[in-house]
């Protein structure tokens, strides 16, 4: 047999020896490694510090792995030289000749040589030694990390770090993070959500020494700027580590320099990984490593096969942290952007364009259409046809059904195409895996290493088993609005408003929808946030409300009704209990005292509607909206009216409150309640809008409950004055109609994108301002009774039956 | 058959329904297309929901009180749901919608 020795037992070198073994190559192999152990999937160290995996579960190849193909280990031993003329490599425990010689030594960490740089302490982050050494620093509560270099490498072990408990301080050298990989937009989008998870950030840090007393103590900047640490990373950036080769005579540039076939300038020494260098260009990223150990195999099995550069994508492994960049994003003449930004979700994406070819793409925020994206970048595929739409990704392309959506789109991919870039696993592959009974993910994973290594593919992998499995496969993750589409209904919203879509039916053929018009879920929702975002334009649709809605009346169990009128801050007057009394007998409904300060009377007839509310309208009462998704009622105490302790005058502040408000459509129901001091009487502190009134004058709480849910509101704002209130909370409620989610309570909603982020918003007075006219705007329209509207013909009579069949002969 | 005229098409909603009072209780119209309608008993088989106020969807309505959904082709309930509703013919000629009352014939004969 041919005595194959190999250096190095890292991911390219342990992915030749499996193609090697699964080709059933007659090699003897011999494994050096200078770590003490073999082959484990490096790039899953990110979630090894962060506690989320262990390190058993990132071995690649075990001791029974090795055993099982008589892999000679010699692990823990470095290798001190190569005998060409004798063909024998030369480790620290004695000589192994060799036919043929891998070099697989990858590459070592950069560690600036700071004043400190060697103390105790200093760690890199490339091997289990150094996360170790992280995990055992975080171990001590209270513990400071600072990270230098806010790349790749450095943000997961600053997350990680994070993640461990520890106070995290990155410095990085440039304007703005992974910076190769971002751009502007996008690095202060990250730098955002990091800092939101506790991780400090400091840009143009330029660190001047590391300092302690035999050991780290602190980290001195340029500046001054003085961080205490008990542990410094320096990610900074790694170097090729193929000196062994260098030693041994073969040509080197940067790295050991080696053709397409991975041969070094000696026949019988390839090479493969981080130490090589092939047309100038050097290694980091798995993908293209996976490439060259194909080509290495193929090579050493005597078969043709040729290593080519190909473009990267990369992704940050950052719970939480969305972010996909591939290709080329500098600014240079020529080339145009396409960008979309979402402030309010923090969300970017821009595409970059030249000669209708899509040649680079950085995505925050979401993420989901990376891959469609680098598709088109690595088959240089011309684009002008749908650059229009281009950036909202393949589930907006018109034309064909592949691009119509993604499921399809996925199905139409040839069988030859590369789903997993890591591990190089084509799609008929997966398909034949699945056909073979892996029906999970997992056992897809296990089975093709597809979406194994990095997980970027994770997304398509699922797609190919919906695909190939059908309904019998849950996917999880984002949920959809219903099953009439793959949108979120964060997307659906977004999209509306982006291609200006004004119609329902333009919602259900511009996004795809899989059903002719919707369903009783999606229907009432898009109905809602094409009225909120075009309240002019957009014609509400009943028949895509629910019966209530439509009916302006409560249904009951007995399909009959109940109707209540509003009474403005919860004050009526006799007359209005004379007309209520006289249509109570007129109709003969029950009556009940509601808990919103109203009179409900129940078991009207649908037919019946129209003329109690002729009634009641002539009482110069309106409907009190208590079947909308809307504003409900404004629950008020007498305050300085009457009470010997109010404080203001609740009662007026409330009803001016519920003449901004009512008739507006809202996600969910809004109920406000005015309270005249702190004792509270309107119950003001469970209501989704709560204002109580103060000797200083009014605090503002919202997302309160008393429902399903019960909570306490939140403090928004003290205000000083009546004026201020009914704008801050104008402003809360035209906020909550544009960002919630349809169905979800103010509290809900509040408790999605949080307290801080809407008190953000809306401490900015010009955006307060923007939103009252906004809401003002929608307010024109729907500011009205509907009950005034169907008291008259023609429709009063859409209450009726169409015909009454009972009095005619059926014959 | 017993075509009975019961009103226009423009009468009934795109995507929304009309009641027919019957000596047998509603029967409810559905108009699921611009020239296309439906017409079952009002009754949901569950709890007597109004199904003439439910939400039309496709050739389906989801009744307003529990979202029981119904075939309006066959009257059967969709999904998990077991029961069936009577289906009824339905046509339109002219604009007008014709009702067959034949089956309300005999079963008032019976």
């Amino acid at each position: 047999m041919e005595r194959l020795v190999v250096i190095g037992a890292g991911m390219a070198s342990g992915r030749v020896l499996e193609h090697l073994f699964e080709a059933g190559a007659p090699f003897e192999v011999t494994l050096f490694n200078a770590e003490p152990r073999g082959n484990y999937n490096r790039i899953m160290l990110s979630p090894v510090l962060s506690g989320e995996k262990a390190f058993d579960e990132i071995v690649t190849h075990d001791d029974a792995w090795y055993a099982e193909h008589g892999v000679t280990c010699r692990f823990g031993e470095k290798v001190v030289a190569i005998d060409r003329s004798r063909k024998v490599v030369v480790g620290e425990r004695g000589e192994v000749p060799y036919d043929r010689l891998i070099i697989a030594t990858g590459s070592a960490p950069f560690i600036i040589p700071l004043p400190g740089h060697d103390l105790p302490g200093v760690v890199a982050y490339r091997d289990l030694e150094d996360t170790n050494a992280m995990i055992e620093a975080s171990a001590r509560p209270g513990a400071k990390a600072v990270v230098i270099g806010g790349g790749l490498l450095g943000l997961e072990a600053a997350a990680g770090l994070r993640l461990r408990g520890m106070d995290v301080t990155v410095l990085h050298l440039m304007g703005h993070l992974m910076e190769r990989q971002l751009d502007e937009a996008a690095g202060y989008l990250l730098k955002k959500d990091l800092e939101k998870r506790g991780i400090e950030v400091l840009l143009k840090a330029s660190t001047k020494a590391i300092e302690g007393q035999g050991k780290v103590e602190r980290v001195v900047l340029e500046d001054g700027t003085v961080l205490d640490a008990d542990i410094v990373c320096m990610a900074v950036g790694i170097r090729p580590a193929g000196q062994v080769g260098a030693d041994a005579g073969l040509t080197c540039g940067k790295a050991i320099t080696v053709d397409a076939q991975m041969r070094t300038s000696d026949p019988d020494i390839f090479a493969v990984g981080e130490c090589v260098e092939f047309e100038g260009n050097l290694f980091g990223l798995v993908a293209p490593l996976y490439d060259q150990a194909r080509v290495l195999a193929k090579t050493l099995l005597g078969e043709d096969d040729a290593f080519a550069m190909r473009e990267l994508s990369t992704k940050l492994k950052v719970t939480g942290c969305d972010l996909f960049s591939a290709g080329d994003f500098a600014e240079r003449e020529g080339r145009e952007d396409i960008v979309f930004r979402d402030p309010a979700r923090g969300i970017y994406k821009r595409l970059v364009i030249e000669d209708d070819r899509l040649i680079g793409a950085v995505m925050y925020g979401d993420t989901a259409d990376g891959n469609w994206f680098f598709g088109l970048i690595k088959d240089q595929t011309d684009i002008e046809e749908i650059r229009d739409t281009l950036i909202y990704g393949p589930a907006f392309q018109g034309g064909g059904a592949a691009g119509a959506d993604p499921l399809a789109a996925v199905a139409a991919l040839p069988p030859e195409a590369e789903i997993c870039g890591c591990n190089g696993v084509c799609k008929g592959q997966i398909v034949d895996a699945i056909g073979a009974g892996a029906d999970t993910l997992d056992a897809l994973r296990a089975q093709t290493k597809a979406s194994a290594s990095c997980g970027t593919c994770t997304g398509l992998v699922e797609q190919l088993l919906a695909v190939t499995l059908g309904d019998s496969f849950d996917a999880g993750g984002a949920k959809p609005v219903c099953g009439c589409t793959d949108l979120t209904h964060e997307d659906v919203r977004r999209l509306i408003k982006a291609r200006e879509l004004r119609t329902q039916p333009a919602v259900w053929q511009e996004l795809a929808w899989k059903t002719v018009n919707g369903c009783p879920t999606c229907r009432p929702a898009i109905n809602f946030y094409l009225l909120a975002e075009w309240p002019l334009d957009y014609q509400d649709d009943a028949q895509s409300r629910f019966v209530n809605e439509r009916n302006h009346a409560n249904i009951q169990k007995d399909g009959t009704y109940s109707v209540m009128p509003r009474m403005w801050g919860g004050m009526t007057t006799a007359d209005e209990l004379l007309a209520i009394a006289a249509a109570a007998k007129k109709y003969e409904a029950a009556v009940k005292v509601t808990g919103g300060q109203r009179i409900d009377l129940l078991g009207v007839k649908k037919e019946d509607l129209p003329a109690i509310w002729a009634d009641l309208n002539a009482a110069g009462m309106v409907s009190g909206h208590a079947y909308s998704k809307g504003l409900r009622t404004v629950k008020t105490c007498v305050g300085t009216d009457w009470c010997r302790f109010g404080t203001q005058d609740s009662t007026g502040l409330g009803i001016k409150l519920e003449k901004k408000l009512w008739g507006s459509w809202t996600p969910h129901k809004v109920k406000l309640g005015v309270s005249g001091c702190p004792r509270n009487c309107a119950e003001a502190t469970c209501k989704d809008v709560g204002v109580v009134c103060v000797d200083s004058g009014y605090q503002i709480g919202v997302a309160g409950a008393a429902g399903m849910d019960v909570r306490e509101t939140q403090r928004l704002v003290d205000v000083a004055s009546e004026e201020e209130a009914i704008e801050w909370t104008a402003a809360f409620v035209q906020l909550y109609r544009e960002h919630a989610r349809y169905l979800d309570r103010p509290y809900k909603w509040v408790d999605k994108v949080g307290l801080e982020w809407v008190k953000e918003v809306l401490s900015d007075s010009a955006e307060r301002a923007a939103l009252n006219e906004r809401f003002e705007i929608s307010q024109s329209v729907y500011r009205k009774d509907p009950w005034a509207e169907h008291t008259s013909e023609p429709e009063a009579e859409k209450f009726q039956p169409i015909a009454d069949l009972t009095m005619e002969p059926a014959e | 058959m017993i075509w009975t005229d019961i009103g226009t098409l423009a009468d009934i909603p795109l995507r929304g329904a009309r009641r027919v009072k019957t000596t047998k209780g509603c029967i409810a119209v559905f108009r699921t297309g611009e020239e296309e309608v439906f017409a079952t008993s009002n009754t949901c088989a569950h709890k007597q929901g109004p199904l003439a106020e439910g939400i039309v969807h496709g050739r389906k309505v989801t009744c307003p009180l529990h979202s029981w959904t119904y075939s309006l082709e066959t009257g059967e309930a969709q999904g998990a749901d077991e029961g069936a509703i009577a289906t009824y013919p339905v046509k339109i000629e002219a604009g007008r919608v014709l009702l067959d009352v034949s089956a309300l014939a005999e079963k008032a004969a019976a």
